[in-house]
């Protein structure tokens, strides 16, 4: 390629000088837009399925192996090939073949993560919630789940960053977002656009990953903060 | 996609070792190479650096501070940076592999050094063990668990994510995710996603195996 190291800087003063990238349905605002509206979306899904059913692997021990199991399997299943397939056999008509494999990928890691949270807090925590007379559900909500907010949370976040990057590569089957100026830039040997692109990925990553430190920060106990 | 069956099964005898370097089997050996190598390079730092960090635990924070940050970033994102200064070569890919794995590997160092006891560590202060002997036969033995625990994590991602590659050139199996969308042909797509994911079970047991190599006396202590 023989760009050299002033290559990046000269792209990323092409890339995001140019007011043509800044409007439109192909602009920067546009694209990250709908990166954010895929991966929320597909995020949401993943939690609304992991979260309660980790809650109620963790608190009943009922089919535990089985998703530790799928869990580690998930992490071995390569993002790009099932992302091609899923569509590929689906087709693309509306988003949800591109949302399958992402909430797909988005599940084990809350799934996991919330189990252990719930099944790693101390048993004497566990039978004083029960001898102090709170019942099941109480002492899931009320104990189990405060003291394993940081799990749960880390589960969430390792999935919220796991939807941001695939929706990246998504961008190869059509999917809109800001993967489009990598994949695009490729296509057309605009490096410009590929670099500018990655860019942007990099800090959506780190602003959700910002997000997530924030949101720990509010919602953990700082009870709960102290002992780890 | 009409009659087309999933699979076609004379598609892969016929594609197996054709002899062009996108014979599966070439793709394989490409893969494997591929994500092994980020994994032995970043043991390789990871170990002195999680040494330095289980000796120094000023430097802790910091570190994993930053590799929780390289942990988040898509590993398409950092191929494309890197393509500036490496090209469409394998370095492209091994690099940001590397620092994944890095990611996963410090903290587990770390941690399997903090697992190693106390009182057996002043045992072997007190039985004569000089610090560079009492590291080597005593405290990274015990802290081997922790740290493989990593590894297997580290190899399996890496094996997986090695495909994304293939979005630059360089992605060993991913090659056939690419050749099937582009073709509409799913065969290759579902032979690509069997083979990384048996190539990533094969790794761990592998792994799995060298821990119970490494550890005889869990098992001793188990079969009590």
């Amino acid at each position: 390629m023989g760009a050299g190291e002033e290559g990046g800087v000269n792209w990323l003063v092409e890339f995001f000088g140019d007011p043509e990238h800044w409007s439109g349905p192909a602009g920067i605002p546009a694209r990250l837009l709908q990166h954010l509206e895929f991966s929320v979306l597909a995020f949401l899904i993943a939690a609304v399925i992991a979260v309660p059913l980790g809650l109620w692997v963790g608190h009943t021990g009922r089919g535990a192996l089985l998703v530790v199991t799928s869990a580690n399997a998930a992490r071995a299943l390569p993002t790009l090939g099932l992302l091609v397939l899923v569509v590929l056999l689906i087709g693309v008509g509306t988003v949800w073949p591109v949302l399958v494999p992402l909430i797909a990928l988005a599940v084990p890691p809350i799934l996991v993560n919330t189990y252990e949270g719930i099944r790693g807090v101390d048993a004497d925590l566990r039978d004083a919630a029960y001898g102090m007379g709170l019942r099941g559900r109480q002492v899931l909500f009320r104990a189990l789940v405060p003291v394993a907010l940081p799990l749960i949370l880390l589960g969430l976040r390792l999935a919220a960053i796991q939807v941001v990057a695939t929706a990246t590569v998504a961008a190869y089957v059509g999917l809109g977002g800001l993967g489009r100026f990598i994949i695009d830039g490729l296509a057309t040997k605009d490096y410009g656009s590929v670099f500018g692109g990655a860019v942007l990925v990099v800090l959506l990553a780190l602003a959700v990953q910002w997000a997530f430190t924030l949101v720990h920060r509010v919602v953990v106990s700082p009870g709960v903060r102290q002992v780890r | 996609m009409g009659d087309e069956p999933l699979v076609r099964w004379d598609w892969i005898a016929r594609n197996w070792d054709n002899g062009t370097p996108y014979a599966i089997k070439a793709l394989l050996e490409d893969h494997t190479v591929m994500a092994f190598l980020p994994v032995v390079f970043g043991l390789l730092i990871a170990l002195p650096l999680g040494l330095a960090c289980a000796r120094w635990r000023v430097l802790y924070q910091p570190t994993t501070g930053l590799m929780n940050v390289i942990y988040s970033l898509p590993s398409l994102a950092l191929f494309s940076i890197l393509l500036s200064v490496t090209g469409l070569t394998r370095t492209t890919v091994i690099i940001p592999l590397t620092l994944f794995s890095l990611a996963v590997l410090i903290p587990a160092v770390v941690d399997g050094m903090t697992s190693v006891p106390d009182h057996v560590r002043q045992s072997a202060v007190a039985m004569g063990f000089r610090p560079l002997r009492r590291l080597l036969q005593v405290e990274l033995p015990i802290a081997v668990p922790v740290v493989l625990a990593g590894l297997r994590v580290a190899t399996v991602s890496s094996i997986s994510l090695v495909s994304v590659g293939a979005l630059i050139g360089q992605g060993g199996l991913g090659y056939l995710f690419i050749d099937g969308w582009q073709r509409q042909f799913p065969t290759p797509i579902v032979v690509g996603i069997a083979l990384v994911t048996l190539l990533a079970l094969v790794a761990d047991l592998a792994l799995i195996l060298i821990q119970r190599w490494l550890t005889p006396w869990a098992r001793a202590r188990r079969a009590a």
